[in-house]
């Protein structure tokens, strides 16, 4: 019985909530559950409030409900925030010891446990979150060794005896509510032996850097992009790279393009804010022909807007951003997996077309940890393809009659040569003003149109060559067809499966490419309706899909800052199907 | 192409330069091949980014790897392209709107940052490519179409920027002083970190106040004084000093170390396997 178990804990920001609920979710995954995390930041009620929220199952999971079997409350706030999600089977772990009068709801179990002085008995007040992760485990039927284990690889570097008082802790906890409350519950854990990783989506991201060759990495700060550079660091550096903190996001993008032009590969990531000021170059990476790769983690715009908030509003600065015609790839990861294998993909596209690509992700992926076997991250299966790259010997071919390398070379397939500089033989300039094959200023118009098409021509050859692939779930020959990019897919897929149960088949096309992208006309004819599911007000995604197939769609939009959740992706849905009569009762 | 065959012409490209004739980015040109060549670089382990403005065309009339970029941002991208490959010899050369203006809070950066390559900054106190509006060099009283009773506020002070960002080498020179000027550069490319040289470059077309007779008269050569760079003091008072204006090398720091040296930069960072790097499965173990 509830094997789909939802826990979290919540309190002030500051009080540790973040690095106590990794500490259980990595626990859930190291015994081999299933774990899909969400953060709730200050909201509803004004104030500090934050929770870190676990869902968990011993099947594949991706997406978030709302329900709550266990909840680690640090204030009442976090307890009012939450009520709608507790019923009556729920546990609410507090310190009834401390300052504020918790007011549980009537039908909830609260249960005090003194969290303050068992964490002083353990060793220090510090580790209260660790008391109730093993009041927790108690509730839960959890074995507490897991705990044991996801402490020793959160304290492991800070000693043994750190990690011991914290073990302590977590069994003081524990037995409060085994032997002094002499509590229990129907809950009851299983535990598996499949061997789960726990990562989010800047850290995937960052890994497909890695993993990809990346070897340079300039960023300015931001929410919530901010985790990409922070994996970086001190972790490239062991494979030869190196991240510079940059003074804004102007610089960060020379920088990377510079780092390009010399040769590493290069990547720079930000958000909304900084996109802004990233797209004054971004023209630059495109004339100049340099592959780089640009993350946009977006969030909730425009301005300020809600930084810690969820939003895929930045479609069309992404496709359309910058002056003049800027030729440009747009990848979008559907998941925190796919967030490693697009990274790899976009480094091999920006080297083998020299372009930049903008790599498109979102706070939901960004901030949620989930389990996957280690083997989707497979790195005897990661190419790489470093495009027309042209070393001395080869350079003659690309010389003119006077020995001039030229990089902007016209080609039939519209990509030039590639001399990085130190290369003898090599030399040559580029610039952001309209050159000719030799990289120097031409207003020239025919030397214009050849350079316009040839830019042109590399993104026709792209679109005719790679595969561009969108991820298909669902009955092939249903009426209604769903479409989405983004981190909606897991709701969308969940939703799927419980209208599935009540005989309600949908075809799902998540679509991670963006431009160029793939051919949907096909698959919006044969459906009877199509909708399109995405995070924004506008329907900037909608815009595209009737665009390129000239007709109408229906649009399913969220911009309350709130992640899609099933229950509003079915009810989206039903609300839609085609003729309600065929459905079977 | 060893370093002994190497000639300063060889750093010339076969575009004529289409500045306008007397125009003193001529000689800060100059100066700066000798010096690349003078100091062992070849053209093909030089790297040069140019700013946006007329002294920005200089990428295109120097023969070398260049890159021309987006006006005000040439710093970030000349310290991308040393990080990647620390084997390149990178200058940087742009105007004083392009550096002091628009790219002002890169340069802060780049001087506190001490990565080593050398910034040539060709000072005209004036927008030249713009057709004459004045520049954040400009004096207070220069009349400009944008400025019809002068700036009204004060000029920047580069080498006091700089020097209280932390220079580890400040050098101020003269197109026109053509051994001094190489000489100056030269150090520049010799010293291990970021090393600003801002060249007094005179606009022969839009500015008839600082011209090449004002900077020969009001300037005062260090190198024949008893000037000793290295006096942190001693320069902190020239620097300071805004009634007179210096030429020669007025800072440097002995003990100076470049960015890219504390990192420990290797030069393969452009060198790259066929698959994924040795060892990055452990990366996936680290999420276990
Ligand atoms: C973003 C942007 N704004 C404005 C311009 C126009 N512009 C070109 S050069 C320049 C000023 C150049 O002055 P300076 O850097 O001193 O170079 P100079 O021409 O004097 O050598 C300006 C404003 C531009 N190219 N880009
Ligand atoms: S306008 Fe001034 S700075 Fe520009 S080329 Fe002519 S003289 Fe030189
Ligand atoms: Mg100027």
């Amino acid at each position: 019985m509830f094997e789909d178990f939802n826990w979290a804990v919540g309190g002030e920001a500051g009080d540790g909530i973040d690095s106590t609920g990794k500490i259980f979710a990595q626990a859930l995954s190291r015994a081999g559950r299933h774990v899909y995390t969400s953060k709730d930041f200050a909201s509803r009620i004004r104030g500090g409030y934050t929770a870190y929220k676990i869902r968990t199952s011993t099947d594949r999971i991706e997406s978030v409900v709302d329900r709550l079997d266990i909840l680690i409350a640090l204030t009442q706030r976090t307890i009012d925030e939450n009520r709608d999600e507790l019923h009556d089977e729920s546990v609410i772990i507090y310190d009834g010891e401390r300052s504020w009068e918790a007011e549980i709801p009537d039908h909830v179990t609260g249960l005090s446990v003194p969290l303050r002085d068992l964490a002083e008995e353990a060793g220090g007040a510090i580790m209260q979150n660790v008391v109730a992760l093993g009041a927790a485990c108690a509730v839960a039927d959890f074995p507490i060794e897991y705990l044991d284990s996801a402490l020793e690889k959160r304290f492991g570097d800070k000693g043994e005896a750190i990690v011991d008082s914290n073990c302590q802790a977590a069994r003081l906890g524990q037995s409060h509510v085994e032997e002094t409350l002499d509590v229990s519950f129907e809950y009851d854990l299983e535990t598996t032996e499949e061997e789960y990783v726990l990562l989010n989506g800047d850290e995937a991201i960052g890994l497909g850097a890695i993993a990809a060759g990346c070897r340079f990495y300039a960023g300015y700060p931001i929410t919530p992009a901010t985790a990409v550079m922070e994996y970086l660091t001190g972790r490239i550096e062991q494979f030869g790279g190196t991240v510079v903190q940059a003074e804004d996001e102007l610089a960060a993008v020379n920088m990377a393009l510079g780092a390009a032009r010399s040769g590493a590969r290069a990547m720079t990531a930000t958000s909304g804010p900084g996109i802004d000021l990233m797209t004054e170059t971004f023209g630059l990476v495109a004339a100049s022909e340099t592959p780089l790769v640009i993350v946009d983690v977006q969030r909730s715009g425009p301005s300020t807007g809600m930084p810690t908030k969820q939003e895929q509003g930045d479609l069309n600065t992404l496709l359309y951003g910058g002056h003049g015609e800027v030729p440009r790839f747009v990848v979008g990861p559907t998941t925190i997996a796919e967030c490693f294998h697009k990274t790899i993909e976009a480094f091999n596209l920006a080297e083998r077309y020299q372009t930049p690509v903008y790599l498109v992700s979102d706070l939901a992926l960004a901030v949620t940890d989930q389990t996957y076997p280690a083997d989707e991250f497979d790195m005897s299966a990661v190419e790489i393809d470093r495009g027309k790259l042209v070393e001395s010997d080869e350079l003659s071919t690309w010389q003119d009659e006077d020995g001039r390398f030229k990089p902007h070379a016209i080609t039939e397939d519209g990509v030039s040569p590639r001399a990085l500089p130190g290369t003898p033989g090599g030399v040559h300039m580029t610039t952001g003003l309209e050159h000719d094959e030799l990289g120097r200023r031409t207003e020239d118009p025919e030397l214009r149109n050849e350079q316009v098409e040839k830019r042109a021509r590399k993104m026709e050859t792209a679109q005719e060559t790679e595969s561009w692939e969108v991820r298909e779930f669902g009955d092939p020959d249903a009426e209604t067809l769903v479409l989405s990019w983004g981190s909606n897919e897991g709701s969308i897929r969940e939703a799927m499966d419980r209208l599935a149960a009540d005989g309600i088949d949908v075809r799902f096309l998540s679509v991670p490419y963006l431009s160029p992208r793939p051919d949907l006309g096909e698959a919006i004819e044969h459906a009877e309706t199509t909708v399109v599911i995405e995070c924004n007000a506008t329907g900037q995604f909608a815009d595209l899909v009737e665009r390129d197939a000239l007709t109408r769609v229906d649009r399913v939009n969220k911009y309350d800052g709130i992640r899609y959740k099933a229950d509003d992706v079915e009810a989206a849905i039903r609300e839609r199907v085609a003729d309600p009569a065929e459905v079977s009762p | 192409m060893s370093s002994e065959t190497v000639h300063f012409t060889d750093f010339k490209s076969d575009k004529r330069p289409t500045w306008c004739p007397g125009c003193g980015d001529f000689g800060t040109m100059n100066g700066m091949m000798k010096a690349l060549a003078n100091t062992g670089n070849d053209p093909e382990n030089t790297f040069i980014v140019a700013g946006i403005g007329c002294s920005g065309k200089i990428g295109t009339y120097m023969r070398s790897y260049a890159f021309h970029g987006v006006h005000g941002r040439a710093l970030p991208l000349g310290i991308g392209a040393k990080l990647a490959n620390p084997e390149l010899e990178v200058m940087v050369a742009g105007g004083d709107g392009d550096g002091y203006s628009i790219g002002a809070g890169h340069f802060i950066h780049a001087v506190r940052r001490n990565v080593d390559m050398t910034y040539v900054v060709m000072d005209n106190r004036i927008y030249g490519l713009t057709k004459g509006q004045f520049s954040p060099t400009s004096r207070e009283e220069f009349e400009t179409p944008t400025s019809p009773e002068g700036p009204q506020q004060a000029p920047v002070q580069p080498l006091a920027l700089a020097f209280s960002a932390g220079a580890s080498f400040l050098g101020q020179t003269f197109a026109s002083h053509a051994q001094r000027h190489t000489e100056v550069l030269e150090a520049a490319i010799d010293h291990d970190g970021f090393a600003l040289v801002n060249v007094y470059s005179p606009c022969v077309t839009f500015n008839d106040l600082d011209t090449y007779d004002y900077f020969r008269e009001a300037l005062v050569d260090l190198g024949e004084t008893d000037h000793d760079p290295t006096n942190y003091a001693s320069a902190k008072e020239k620097v300071m000093d805004f009634e007179t204006t210096h030429e020669g090398v007025i800072y440097r720091d002995p003990d100076s170390v470049a960015y890219d040296d504390r990192k420990g930069l290797a030069a393969d960072a452009t060198e790259l396997p066929d698959g994924a790097p040795d060892g990055v499965s452990a990366l996936v173990d680290e999420f276990k």
